[in-house]
């Protein structure tokens, strides 16, 4: 019982992990995988378009400095039924942002939630999102 | 299972699937999938009909990123006796360090000018995939993607309408159409050079989607025959597999039940293959409702530039690459 568990739940993770990068226009050669980074800023940006959108952001750094942060998003027809839309943001908007940054330093990445004004939140959960097959 | 290795699995396990919500084709509002109707019994399918609004039978399931059954890298490791993904060796870093490729006997039997063809694209996705800044794929500039790549990777909702003389396939990827005769028309015997050159009916000319008739086979079993394309500038899926002007390629669709449709492709070329090879084997599809609303998925040329300003060279190779 308990191995059959352990191996439901490694081949589980197995195929989670396998599926990340297969459904984005490309792979995730370019993030640090699994790497988590939360960024408070101000809204410069928000780009709706196929098959990437993007949210642009500045940050104010501890040193007075500002720092420009841009994160990627899927499509915005992949991303509709997660609750966003080409409204989503505007500019001036306070955001607190949780990405996967990319391996250089750069401060750029991958959106994976982000905390509106009104303290809600985006991605909403998705129907389904874990079971309907190794791919989703 | 000790808890204390339970609760950080079960953990583990749940941030990668919320970390992975941005990132899925998860399921379309409105949209029906077979996980919704577990336990369904459905009618019989109808005779000799298409019609309708398709999407997946399972959420995402179109959305094919190792492409069309591509083994290209795939090779068996003496060590352990496993089959397993060779990395690209100039770029290592291709995100799929620990996948397996299950089906080594459906590799694309190449000839050599097919294997020359493949090595020299460079795609963000599948086995052979590179970063952004150093790919080569058409489609990222919005040029057409083209037929049968449309269903090889992002087979996405799409819609069959159906006349006595034709069926044209409204594809949500890339905002698309593709017109199937079923006159009884022929397929130009020479595509490149098309015989046709009545007054009444302009020839075929070479295309990026091809040129494609079908018939009825029995009563729920449809095929299509697509050849005519103009050129290699189009993949056959998104993880670069060539494609050229002499490639044929054979689409069955079966009516399975009343809900239920299942879409097959061969393809055939003899410049790039060495024999017909099966590149999707029976996607299920699903009827969805009459009136569900179809997104708009465009591609455009101007969004892109304006994307690559900023994201175009994310992984800090040097712009030789470019």
């Amino acid at each position: 019982m308990r191995n059959r568990l352990m191996r439901t739940l490694a081949v589980t993770l197995g195929l989670l992990i396998v599926s990340a990068p297969l459904l984005a226009h490309h792979g995730a050669a370019q993030f640090d995988v699994g790497k988590k980074v939360t960024v408070k800023g101000t809204v410069v940006e928000w780009f709706w378009a196929n098959p990437h959108c993007f949210l642009r952001f500045d940050e104010a750094g501890a040193d007075g400095q500002v720092v420009h942060w841009a994160v990627e998003t899927q499509s915005g027809p992949n991303i509709l039924p997660q609750g966003f839309s080409r409204q989503s943001f505007k500019v001036g908007d306070a955001v607190t942002v949780t990405l996967e940054p990319v391996k250089n330093g750069r401060p750029m990445g991958r959106l994976l939630q982000v905390m509106l004004p009104d303290g809600s939140t985006l991605p909403l959960p998705v129907r389904g999102a874990a079971g309907d097959s190794p791919q989703n | 299972m000790a808890k204390h290795v339970l609760v950080p699995t079960l953990a583990l396990v749940a941030a990668f699937v919320c970390s992975l919500a941005v990132y899925t084709q998860g399921p379309l509002p409105g949209a029906v999938y077979d996980s919704d109707r577990k336990g369904e019994k459905p009618g019989p399918p109808p005779r000799r009909d298409l019609a309708g609004i398709w999407e997946p039978a399972t959420a995402g399931g179109g959305i094919q990123g190792k492409g069309a059954l591509a083994m290209e890298s795939c090779r068996r490791d003496k060590a352990t006796g496993r089959y397993a993904v060779q990395q690209n060796p100039p770029l290592t870093d291709t995100g799929y360090a620990t996948v397996d490729c299950l089906k080594p006997e459906v590799e694309p039997p190449y000839t050599a000018l097919g294997l020359q063809r493949v090595k020299a694209h460079k795609p963000v996705e599948g086995y052979r995939m590179v970063p952004d800044a150093v790919n080569n794929d058409p489609i990222l500039g919005c040029d057409p993607g083209g037929f049968p790549r449309v269903v090889l990777h992002n087979f996405r909702t799409s819609e069959i309408l159906q006349t006595p003389t034709h069926m044209v396939v409204l594809y949500k990827f890339q905002k698309r159409y593709r017109t199937i005769w079923t006159d009884g028309r022929e397929l130009p015997k020479d595509p490149q050079q098309p015989a046709w050159t009545t007054a009444d009916r302009l020839p075929p000319e070479p295309r990026w989607w091809g040129y494609s008739v079908g018939k009825w086979m029995d009563d729920y079993t449809f095929v299509a025959r697509t050849n005519g394309f103009q050129d290699d500038r189009t993949w056959l899926d998104n993880a670069g597999l060539p494609q050229s002007d002499t490639t044929e390629v054979e689409e069955t669709y079966h009516r399975v039940d009343a809900n239920h449709l299942e879409l097959s492709i061969r393809i055939t070329d003899p410049k790039l293959y060495t024999r017909s090879w099966v590149a999707l084997d029976r996607l299920r599809l699903r009827l969805q409702s009459a009136n569900f609303d179809i997104q708009e998925m465009e591609c455009s040329p101007s969004d892109q530039k304006h994307y690559y300003e900023l994201f175009g060279n994310l992984t800090g190779l040097s712009d030789a690459g470019k």
